[in-house]
């Protein structure tokens, strides 16, 4: 049988030898200790030694060739042997396999590891009972030990808030809270489901409802909101006949394209064009300055089961009354199945909240930090109104500006909706 | 029970266990007829004569090479270095020698050997013979490293340590020396690997060795009594084997911990406790994990600054109030 | 095909013994038949182990994974060195050495099986594949290593005298190290120590020439074993390519050490074939022709089997015969290394700590390892 030799290891860290030339030609005699070949390693060039006696029959890899360690280089056999390529090594069975796993030593030396983090979900699509919040909206500073004490005590921690350095949340507070418990609202149903009329038991079964993490979240950032900003509130009531006019010829011109614009999308549209105008209102309070927003980024409300979300038209300033109308309906549908991205409901600059089509004449909303304002939409409302001295029919619309009056003052504010009230009485400035 | 000192603390202990092994050998640069560089040694040559108090050159590598050689044959060596900065020149023996022997013998070798001496800045000898090594040998399997605060600690802990079958790195401190203590006349050994919890308290655990342990028991009480903060001193003694139990435990109580060491910051035996603290605690912790360590750079020579650069009473005292925030 | 292996037909025409014929005298000369023989026979299984081991090294195993991972510093060439100095050794004589070690592991009669696998890093490897090529132990056997770091295991041989002395044991510490060890600080402290305190043990300098791939002229000045005088040590020097030579040299000094506790060094002119690892390549620092020359001249085995056929000791059937044994011996170190279990994950934390290896007898608390 004719020995193979096969490309040798010839150093600690090499895998493939370059076979630089032969030192012994097919039908050569060998001796054992005979050197058949130069070998280049990552080293060194070697020579490659025979262990064997016999004569060179066959050389199967050309001067030049790179070879992995383990594959054939050459036979050496009787004088006219026939030998042809080796068949490929068996790989030995499972049992003898060198390689140690490491995997014992994973199982027994080290615990488990928590269960993967969570992916980025938008706080809608939470529901869990946990007291925790989503690292989407911004993670409550606590100490471990307070976290796991207020898990134990059932203590919301959006509602408590921290002592310690950078507001975090410390034992003490979980204590203090668990005395002095944060007045919790009795829980509601939906907003869209009342009650039978006729029913003469109970309200509603009574009962905790454990905070959802959205819940938690506006509950969280209203609180901030309504007790450390300095609120200042504008009203404007404008015409909103050509709006409705306007929108009514569009919708009809559009109809066989499947485009039905809201007064919504008036609106956000029209808030965009007028930050442009007043850009001093698309700013954020950054305690040591204020952050004056290069885009425009329109923020609507929408209203959930168990809450609300404001998803984003981002550089809205840039975009037509089309596209913010598609994009609205877009992001709202997304929103009411809950699947809005973070990207999708955050980093708004401004925001809108319009609860006309519940029939509200005119509110007050309350910022979503940190933008310096929120503008509060009522529904149209039919009224006599005067119009060249004469009392008409009219149609009106009220909006509220709520504004952080760090970042801007009233006069400000009464520019913005000056600007808007332009804007949405003269709606065809909207489609330019 | 009599006041000594921790110099004569370990001087009893060497004196006992020379006493009790005969193949128990004292070695190293001046230990014998000098009567030791710091006079731990004093006294001991006469007693025990040249054959088992031995005068060595200065010749680190080569001594406690020899001592590392001789402990595989069955003695039982205590080998003295002058200053443990002096390790570095017998880095190779140490470590490489004495730590692996065993492993790399497959548990044929054992190395009884104990290797002692002052290791600790603020005496204002330079950078050069102020090392704090416990870290950097704690980081070698194989070896055990102790670090006693107190005389009563120092001579059960080195009894334990010449009696121990692996080598065993003693880390003393020449500061402390001359600090007296109550020691019981009677015999007693204090098992390696047992932390001891120096002062009781509730809020704020304190996790030291060495003089930071003297450090920290003189700030513990002026946070008691200016700032009614109640700190727990947990000494761990021994660096390896580590009593992380007690540690635990006392970080259980009071969810609070500050680390203090006369180490420098960089992987630091701070640094592992930290690690270990937070891995197994973390749920228990009301604030970050605090630390107090030397100043990050060599020892600086200038007497006043020096002692501003190690951990003092009045820089855990900063540190405990930076921790309770 | 392949000629049938045979020590005979090994035999250069050129190797030539030697004018001094050191067979005379009185530590060779008291030899018997059977004795100088196994000396030759543990040389020859020196070489085959090392050849065998050096196959094993380049190869790959069944699986396609390493058979031997790291350095392979193989002994070929220099065998006469540590089986003339090793059959010397009484039970209180005791030997360390660097990481070219294979040969003295044999020499003190270690077991080859255990050898090889340790070079596989088996779990029946005589360091339970813990320490690889260079950490060979036998503590049974007076063996105490098998030392990586060049000239580190110097003192520690010291320390192996010192302890003999201490105990008032009457043998000698054989510290080997390379002719590259020499200009190491330990090396000098542990000769200053050692004359300073009247320690008995023989310091050995295997000259091969080379300290990896450096020539003595390049790396060392003066004669290496002179550098004793300077610590008041006496000296000698001699070929260590015949047997009977190295073994006369070495008697004297060894008689020093037992007899009056005085350290001493010797030079043993040698000569690997080899690269410094089998990794490492020869042909920048010395020549073909050189290797050559060596193998031709003044190769240990085969001087030594030109005396004993001389001496009417040895056949050349026996040779043979003796040959074909070692070869078969290293074969079947080789299969045993092969067919041996690798440690497991759980046996990487043993044998660190006495206390952790003795959990029973453990006096000290608290967590030895850490995660």
């Amino acid at each position: 049988m004719a020995q193979f030799i096969d490309m040798p290891k010839l150093s600690d860290t090499m895998t493939v030898g370059t076979l630089v030339k032969w030192l012994k030609k097919e039908g050569d005699v060998i001796n054992a200790g005979d050197m058949l070949a130069e070998v280049e390693t990552d080293k060194a060039t070697m020579e490659l030694e025979s262990f064997f006696a016999g004569t060179l029959l066959k050389i199967f890899s050309a001067a030049g060739a790179q070879v992995a360690i383990g594959d054939p280089l050459c036979a050496i056999g009787k004088p006219g042997e026939v030998v042809g390529m080796p068949a490929p090594k068996k790989t030995a069975p499972a049992v003898a396999a060198p390689v140690v796993s490491p995997a014992p030593v994973a199982a027994s030396a080290r615990v488990p590891e928590p269960a993967s983090a969570s992916q980025p979900t938008p706080p809608a699509a939470s529901s869990a009972p946990t007291p925790t919040t989503s690292p989407a909206v911004g993670r409550v500073r606590i100490s471990p030990l307070a976290r796991k004490l207020a898990a134990e005590k059932k203590i919301d921690v959006t509602r408590v808030t921290g002592s310690g350095p950078g507001g975090r949340i410390v034992r003490a507070d979980i204590l203090a809270a668990e005395k002095n418990p944060p007045a919790t609202k009795a829980g509601s149903g939906s907003m869209f489901t009342g009650g039978a009329l006729s029913s003469r038991g109970p309200v509603q079964e009574e009962r905790l409802v454990p905070v959802s993490t959205m819940r938690g979240v506006i509950a969280k950032r209203m609180l901030e909101s309504t007790t450390q900003i300095p609120y200042v509130y504008l009203d404007i009531e404008m015409d909103a006949g050509p709006l409705l006019a306007l929108r009514e010829q569009l919708n009809t011109g559009l109809e066989k394209e499947g485009v039905k614009l809201s007064v919504n999308d008036f609106i956000l549209k029209a808030c965009a064009d007028a930050l442009r105008r007043v850009p001093a209102v698309n700013a954020s309070w950054e305690a040591t300055h204020i952050r004056r927003h290069g885009a425009a980024h329109v923020a609507f409300a929408v209203a959930m089961e168990d809450g609300l979300i404001t998803p984003v038209i981002r550089d809205a300033h840039l975009k037509s009354i089309f596209q913010i109308s598609t994009e609205a309906k877009s992001l709202g549908k997304k929103a009411k199945e809950k699947k809005l991205v973070p990207a999708e409901f955050t980093g708004g600059t401004f925001c809108v909240s319009n609860l006309g089509m519940m029939g509200i004449p005119k509110f007050t909303a309350i910022i979503n930090p940190p933008n310096a304002a929120i503008l509060a939409v009522g529904t149209t409302v039919t009224k006599p109104v005067v119009k060249n001295g004469q009392i008409v029919v009219g149609q009106t619309l009220t909006v509220t500006l709520s504004c952080d009056h760090r970042v801007f003052d009233g006069a400000v504010g009464a520019q913005f909706l000056g600007a808007l009230k332009t804007l949405l009485e003269s709606p065809a400035l909207l489609l330019v | 029970m009599p006041q000594i000192t921790y110099r004569e603390a370990i001087r009893h202990a060497l004196a006992e266990e020379l006493t009790r092994d005969p193949n128990v050998v004292v070695m190293g640069e001046e230990v014998a007829q000098f009567n030791g560089a710091y006079k731990v040694t004093d006294g001991l040559l006469a007693t025990f004569g040249p054959t088992r108090i031995v005068d060595t050159p200065i010749s680190e590598a080569g001594f406690i090479g020899l001592g590392v050689g001789a402990s595989m044959l069955g003695i039982r060596p205590v080998m003295e270095l002058m200053f443990w900065s002096f390790y570095s020149v017998a880095f190779d023996q140490i470590l490489n020698n004495a730590a692996n022997v065993r492993y790399m013998s497959g548990g044929q070798i054992n190395c009884p050997i104990v290797i002692r001496g002052p290791a600790n800045g603020g005496t204002n000898v330079g950078a050069t013979h102020s090392h704090t090594p416990e870290n950097v040998l704690a980081n070698h399997p194989g070896v055990k490293v102790v670090v006693p605060a107190t005389a009563y600690d120092a001579k059960g802990l080195l009894k334990s340590a010449i009696r121990d079958n692996d080598p065993v790195f003693f880390l003393e401190n020449t500061i402390l020396y001359g600090d007296k203590g109550e020691v019981p006349e009677a015999e007693y050994v204090i098992p390696l690997g047992k932390a001891d919890i120096k002062r009781v308290g509730a809020d704020l655990t304190i996790v030291t060795y060495g003089r930071c342990v003297i450090h920290s028991l003189k700030a513990a009480e002026v946070l008691e009594k200016d700032h009614g903060i109640s700190v727990e001193v947990v000494d761990l003694r021994t660096i390896r084997p580590l009593d992380f139990d007690t540690v635990l435990a006392s970080v259980k109580k009071t969810n609070r911990v500050l680390i203090v060491e006369e180490q420098k910051p960089f992987a630091s035996v701070g640094t592992q406790l930290a690690y270990m603290i937070q891995r197994e605690a973390f749920d228990d912790l009301d604030g970050p994990i605090h630390r107090l360590a030397t100043i990050d750079a060599p020892a600086i020579y200038s007497p006043p600054v020096e002692t501003e650069q190690l951990p003092n009473p009045g820089r855990v005292i900063k540190a405990v109030l930076a921790a309770m925030a | 095909m392949s000629k049938k292996p045979s020590a005979i037909a090994d035999i250069k025409a050129e190797s030539a013994v030697k004018a001094t014929d050191y067979a005379l005298a009185p530590i060779n000369a008291a030899l018997s038949s059977t004795q100088r023989i196994e000396l030759y026979r543990t040389m020859i299984r020196i070489r085959r182990f090392e050849e065998r081991s050096l196959r094993a090294y380049q190869g790959k195993n069944p699986s396609g994974g390493t058979n031997i991972g790291g350095f392979l510093h193989l002994y070929i060439g220099q065998e006469a060195v540590a089986v003339g100095c090793c059959s010397l050794m009484g039970k209180n004589d005791h030997v360390i050495t660097a990481y070219r070690d294979h040969g003295h592991a044999i020499a003190v009669g270690m077991d080859t099986k255990p050898l090889m696998a340790e070079l596989y890093g088996k779990i029946t490897g005589c360091s339970k594949g813990k320490g690889g090529s260079m950490h060979y132990f036998a503590p049974d056997k007076n063996f105490w290593g098998g030392h990586g770091i060049v000239g580190g295991q110097i003192p520690l041989g010291t320390g192996l005298a010192y302890a003999l002395k201490y105990q008032g044991k009457k043998g000698a510490a054989m510290a080997f190290m390379g002719d590259g060890a020499v200009n190491q600080g330990a090396v000098h402290e542990a000769y200053n120590l050692a004359s300073l305190w009247n320690l008995p043990v023989v310091f050995v300098i295997e000259n091969n020439g080379y300290s990896m791939g450096t020539s003595q002229a390049r790396s060392s000045a003066g004669q290496l074993a002179k550098r004793a005088e300077g610590y008041n040590m006496t000296w000698g020097q001699c070929d260590g390519h015949d047997v009977y030579e190295v073994r006369a040299l070495m008697d004297k000094h060894l008689t020093l050490a037992r007899e009056q506790s005085r350290p001493s060094t010797v030079e043993i002119d040698t000569y690997r074939y080899r690269g410094h690892s089998v990794a490492d390549p020869d042909n920048t620092y010395r020549t073909k022709t050189e290797i050559e020359e060596y193998r031709n001249k003044k190769d240990p085995i085969q001087v030594s089997l030109h005396k004993l056929l001389a001496e009417g000791v040895l056949t050349e059937t026996l040779a043979d015969q003796i040959d074909a044994e070692a070869r078969a011996e290293a074969e079947s170190a080789a299969e045993f290394a092969d067919a041996s279990p690798y440690p497991t994950p759980d046996d990487i934390q043993k044998d660190v700590y006495w206390e952790s290896d003795h959990p029973a007898q453990r006096k000290s608390e608290g967590r030895l390892f850490f995660d």
